[in-house]
């Protein structure tokens, strides 16, 4: 599987994920979240771009309470719940938003 | 919290109830296969082999060899019939090949044609196969559709265990070049990184700061969780998932609490950050020997005297069953304690010794009832009684409850469901399974619902949390509605805040 962006092919895997971190860029992560059946508004951005600044320095997605901890301290309480990111995000933050945010897909009894 | 509430369903609901047969129904249920990387990472060939079924047989002679459980079980079902309505998969799909024998069956008719007289003579009369390429599909496909639970082999006569044909069919499988990517992907993370997550040392270092400080927002206690601290007295063994998924997180917490409440010395290890074990999951005692071994190395650079685990039910199996085996002797760790010991038999060892205090009432808003995780229940135990796995968790959950049930009794304890998820079977291109495969348990979760009202169910694996969460809205729960058994001890437990110096 793969993805069409300006008209070269970018590579993923069977689920969608992209095997090429460096690739990602917003135009192409509207491309996965249409596949996703996810509207991208500015609270989708929100957690995208904190997944995204979170890999940058650890190298792996959040845990979900360090992602709805972030989201309270930026945009407060009504935003960080498991029920509002499960709202922006139905198959789940961890998995549909990083793979939307072209980070691995979290991995384990997760 | 149960959302629907039909009485006129009251009466209706049978966890046990057995299906329509469909023949067939599964046949496209596949897990990814693994690539060459995660093929490789696991000691395995990369793809396919061409003399692959030659390759297949002479693995399958190894294991009959080095195995003679395998061979005992290969030879001895005299299909009686027993194990048929036993699989929650079975019972969620219709699918015959799902009936426990029907599974073994695959194997085993591979096994006679290659290894027994009558077999390599005159096939046809016993029930004898070659190995071809649809009976390799169907090893693939079927014998990923057994979580390895041991439900059928509790109500076999023979005592036929299931979950070691359906590790010896994915073993030959991996040798032949055809793993499946879920597991193999996440052994290989654990060889390089130390936990399935492929959480490294500094992320997981902030994680566990962050959670200090979330419990001192919260209750106003330095409550600690440490990492590769030398010279601590107990290493913490958890799934990684502990660190990153709800409600897992939330039971890492009341281990934390409980810890500060007994003064331990306590601490985790970023080099074996892991408690499960997938190496058993494929039957690869090579790999589940590597995986052990990294909580050995980490005991002894930290230098503790004890090893606990955390919530985790293949890990306890691994822990409890295997791991003087793969990685002792543990001669090292103080004596006076079990090796290892479970995060429940320490919990209530201390509530026995009165050494925690609770308020009940601030799970008042739950009616409870407890999921005895598969791995725990048949292959296990807690404590110096027989069924210490069952009523320990039982009995620290009405320490901390005022309402508590059981769901019916021939679907808990010895008896219980397979949450749908387990035995390397937690991946999402197999959630049409997942699904299936979980409705015996949720249906008798529903029972209890209303019965007795009840509200949540608590469990003490990681897999099954995870599975449950997601499952559950399909059957009329909300996500939250699973919960970890520390979670509610730590709803509940008194710490006491520190003094003000000043």
């Amino acid at each position: 599987m793969g993805y069409q962006w300006n008209g070269q092919d970018i590579a993923a895997d069977e689920e969608g994920y992209l095997v090429d971190l460096s690739q990602w860029n917003p135009e192409l992560a509207l491309l996965i979240a249409e596949d996703e059946k996810v509207n991208m508004t500015d609270e989708h951005w929100e957690v995208v771009n904190f997944l995204r600044e979170y890999y940058d320095e650890y190298q792996i997605a959040p845990a979900i309470r360090v992602l709805t901890k972030a989201l309270k301290k930026k945009l407060g309480e009504e935003k960080s719940t498991n029920k509002y990111l499960y709202d922006l995000f139905p198959y789940g933050p961890a998995k549909q938003a990083c793979k939307i945010a072209g980070l691995p897909k979290p991995t384990g009894c997760v | 919290m149960y959302i629907k509430n039909d009485p006129s369903e009251a009466t209706q609901i049978d966890p046990l109830e057995m299906p329509a047969l469909c023949p067939g129904a599964m046949e496209g249920s596949n897990p990814w296969v693994a690539s060459p990387d995660h093929q490789a990472s696991c000691g395995f060939p990369g793809e396919l082999v061409d003399n692959w079924q030659e390759k297949a047989i002479e693995k399958m002679g190894e294991l009959l060899t080095k195995y003679r459980s395998l061979k005992v079980y290969l030879d001895s079902c005299v299909k009686c019939g027993a194990c048929t309505d036993k699989c929650h998969y079975f019972l969620g799909t219709g699918d015959p090949k799902n009936m426990p024998v029907a599974r073994q069956d695959l194997l085993r008719k591979v096994y006679r044609r290659h290894f027994t007289l009558a077999g390599k003579w005159f096939p046809k009369l016993v029930g004898a196969e070659d190995l071809t390429k649809e009976v390799l599909d169907d090893w693939y496909s079927y014998f990923h559709q057994c979580s390895q639970c041991r439900r059928c082999s509790v109500f076999c006569p023979y005592g036929i265990d299931t979950a070691e044909i359906s590790m010896a069919g994915r073993e030959i499988l991996d040798h032949i070049g055809k793993g499946q990517k879920y597991c193999n992907e996440i052994i290989g993370k654990v060889h390089t990184i130390g936990n399935n997550l492929g959480l490294n040392k500094n992320a997981l270092r902030s994680t566990l700061e962050g959670l200090e400080e979330d419990i001192e927002d919260d209750i106003g206690v330095p409550v600690k969780l440490p990492l590769d601290k030398k010279g601590a007295d107990i290493l913490l063994v958890t799934p990684s998932a502990d660190f990153f998924a709800e409600p897992h997180v939330d039971g890492l917490i009341g281990y934390a609490k409980v810890f500060h409440a007994a003064g331990a010395n306590w601490t985790i290890s970023s080099y074996a950050s892991e408690a499960a074990n997938f190496g058993m999951f494929i039957g690869s005692y090579e790999n589940m020997r590597e995986i052990s071994l990294r909580i050995r190395q980490a005991a002894l650079d930290l230098g503790v005297k004890r090893i606990v685990f955390g919530e985790c039910g293949h890990a306890w199996r691994v822990a409890y069953s295997f791991l003087n085996t793969l990685a002792g002797p543990f001669d090292f760790l103080d004596p006076r304690y079990p090796v290892p010991q479970h995060i429940c038999e320490y919990t209530w060892d201390l509530i026995q010794e009165g050494k925690l205090n609770f308020d009940k009432s601030k799970n008042d808003h739950i009616k409870l009832t407890f999921h005895d995780s598969c791995n725990v229940a048949r292959a296990t135990r807690m404590g110096d009684k027989p069924g210490g796995q069952f009523e320990i968790p039982r009995a620290i959950l009405r320490t901390v409850c005022n309402y508590y049930y059981d769901m019916p009794e021939d679907t808990i304890k010895e008896a219980t469901f397979c949450c749908g998820g387990g035995g390397g079977l937690l991946t999402d291109e197999l959630m049409d399974l997942r699904k299936k495969g979980s409705s015996p348990r949720m249906k008798a979760l529903q029972t209890v619902n209303q019965e007795h009202g009840v509200t949540h169910m608590a469990a003490i694996c990681a897999i099954c949390k995870t599975q449950f969460a997601k499952v559950m809205p399909n059957f009329g729960f909300e996500r939250d509605s699973i919960l970890s058994v520390h979670q509610l001890v730590s709803n509940a437990i008194i710490l006491e805040a520190p003094q003000d110096d000043e």
